[in-house]
């Protein structure tokens, strides 16, 4: 009996190939990227004070669902879906004609799944410019419309076959797309809501600084299914933007830590988990372009503008609380830009050389895909934020900031013990007092 | 000499330590404590659990002062810590019968005094 094995394989050519070890790479560069939301809740989670800490991690924790939902429904077909150069179709509205057919060399809806990380971290990222101040609804209807009005258009832009990707602009994994667009959209949404109440007044300083190590470290290790997965392949380019990842980081660490002990005589923790995600930030546009050595350099210069835009800002009435521009923004930009200096087409074919490898157009073509970004987004963000506070206050009022915004925002609290806590029976009425100390004496015999 | 003892809202200790510091009381002693005085009780959910919260954190500041000194800071403290909702905390004055100060010695009211800035 002939083997069925050859009519197999000959079906199979003939429809686009999907690649069972790319299929299995982003499989888990998928679950890679959807951690680093957690991660980041507890990086924002840990830098703020106890009576806000529930509340803070929330803000990306429910981006898992709210953007997440969007995304599905409608943000996925606006960003690849065929469209112009400004904005993809609605083709894929509801997912529709999202199925297991190849993409590239992975499943459609694997493709999906990936991308749809990067919206839900990219809206999450924003949260870190208002905690501590904006009311939780208002907070998720904001992120749900910028999904919609600024992430989904320049992902377009950049990845879905819009004008910055048909003039070159490289964006490896998201430079612009994430880290300069939430940047911005921070920087504004912090303008718009004001500062804190205590902010200036009084030292706000991290409850949990461990939160905060840990946090840096699961992004870190996120980052890894963000960058490598960027080349949507198990391909040499996936194996050079993991190692760049993995590089640009410890140098932007030890380039912190040296900033801060040249400044304070300390090498401070906060710093280093700072300066390990700026590092990330930065290495992000340029993963799949630079070599291992330029990824160092890279990692290494973008300790500075973040390094002293922290700086700078926390002497300003500006209250970014959790410094988005800083690390975001400025780390984005450094990135894009040194992509554009450091890019090798030795390294990626598909890239384009910079200015080192004498094309000083690269530098150009970056600095414009950045440009277009600080500007819509910033703008757009602007616009939705006071349409939504045409419609519901934005911010927290005094008292409510005093009580803490986990109380007030989700009933809960980060740290109970129960003590002095009655418990409420189901029907409503009758109550069992848990604590000693409200429960009247036995009368004495 | 007098003991101030003073329950007020966690988050207007800074508030208050300003007021404090402005009225030129120093020294004062700083406690979290539980408390309820009145005010609503919080209603807390923890998936299928539900607790009403009777005891809030409140802080408990103390301060020993000399008698010409008590109005200054009685006036501070409630100045500084109002919120007009019920639950903003109390402020007691209380006899004093001795003070000791431990490095130097001193009793009483040389005990409550500050010591002038330059003498330590």
């Amino acid at each position: 009996m002939p083997s069925p094995l050859p009519l197999l394989l000959l079906v199979q050519d003939a429809a686009p190939a999907i690649v069972p070890a790319d299929t299995a790479w982003m499989l888990v560069a998928t679950g890679l990227v959807l951690l680093m939301t957690p991660a980041l809740a507890f990086f924002y989670g840990g830098l703020v004070r106890a009576k806000n800490s529930l509340n803070t991690m929330m803000m990306s924790f429910a981006a898992l669902g709210a953007v997440g939902i969007t995304w599905a429904v409608i943000a996925y077909s606006l960003a690849f879906a065929e469209g112009t150069a400004w904005l993809g179709g609605t083709a894929h509205a509801l997912l529709a004609g999202v199925g297991t057919e190849a993409k590239g060399t992975i499943p459609h809806v694997l493709f999906m799944a990936y991308q749809g990380t990067f919206a839900i971290i990219t809206a999450a990222l924003i949260s870190g410019a208002v905690v501590e101040r904006m009311r939780f609804g208002p907070y998720l209807a904001f992120i749900v419309l910028w999904t919609l009005v600024v992430y989904a258009p320049v992902a377009h832009w950049v990845w879905g076959g819009g004008w910055l990707m048909t003039k070159g602009v490289l964006d490896f994994a998201g430079g612009t797309v994430v880290h300069i667009n939430a940047g911005i959209s921070a920087v504004v949404a912090a303008l718009v809501l004001g500062s804190r109440k205590d902010y200036g007044r009084q030292a706000i300083v991290p409850h949990n600084v461990p939160f905060v190590l840990l946090g840096a470290g699961l992004l870190w290790f996120g980052w890894f299914g963000f960058n490598g997965g960027s080349a949507l392949a198990a391909s040499e380019l996936a194996a050079l933007a993991f190692t760049n990842t993995f590089l640009a980081p410890m140098a932007t660490l030890v380039a912190w830590m040296l900033l801060d002990y040249l400044r304070t005589g300390h090498a401070t923790a906060v710093g280093g988990a700072t300066g390990v995600v700026v590092g990330l930030v930065a290495i992000t546009p340029a993963a799949g372009f630079v070599s291992p050595a330029g990824a160092l350099a890279l990692g290494a210069l973008a300790a500075l503008p973040s390094y002293f835009g922290i700086l700078w800002r926390s002497r300003t009435r500006l209250d970014d609380s959790l410094d988005v521009f800083a690390g975001h923004g400025l780390g984005g930009l450094t990135g894009a830009l040194l992509t554009g200096v450091f890019a090798r087409k030795a390294w990626n074919a598909a890239g384009s050389d910079g200015l080192l490898a004498g094309n000083p157009g690269q530098l150009g073509l970056q600095a414009l895909g950045a440009s277009a970004s600080l500007v819509y987004a910033g703008l757009m963000t602007f616009v939705l934020l006071r349409l939504l506070a045409l419609l519901v206050p934005l911010r927290a009022t005094a008292r409510t900031e005093g009580k803490g915004m986990d109380v007030t925002q989700h009933g809960e609290e980060a740290y109970a013990d129960g003590e002095g806590s009655i418990l409420v029976m189901s029907d409503g009425a009758s109550v069992a007092a848990i604590t000693p100390a409200m429960t009247p004496e036995p009368a004495a015999r | 000499m007098k003991l101030i003892v003073a329950i007020i809202r966690p988050d207007k200790l800074s508030e208050v330590l300003e007021a404090l510091y402005r009225a030129d009381v120093r020294g004062l002693t700083v406690s979290k404590v539980l408390g309820h005085g009145g005010e609503t009780d919080r209603v807390e959910t923890y998936r299928g659990t539900t607790v009403k919260v009777e005891l809030q954190e409140k802080v408990r500041l103390e301060i020993g002062v000399s008698d010409h000194f008590v109005d200054v800071t009685v006036k501070a403290i409630l100045g500084s810590a109002r919120t007009g909702e019920v639950g903003d905390g109390k402020v007691f004055v209380l006899d004093v019968e001795q003070v000791h100060r431990i490095r130097t010695g001193e009793r009483d009211e040389a005990a409550v005094t500050p010591p002038l800035v330059g003498q330590t």
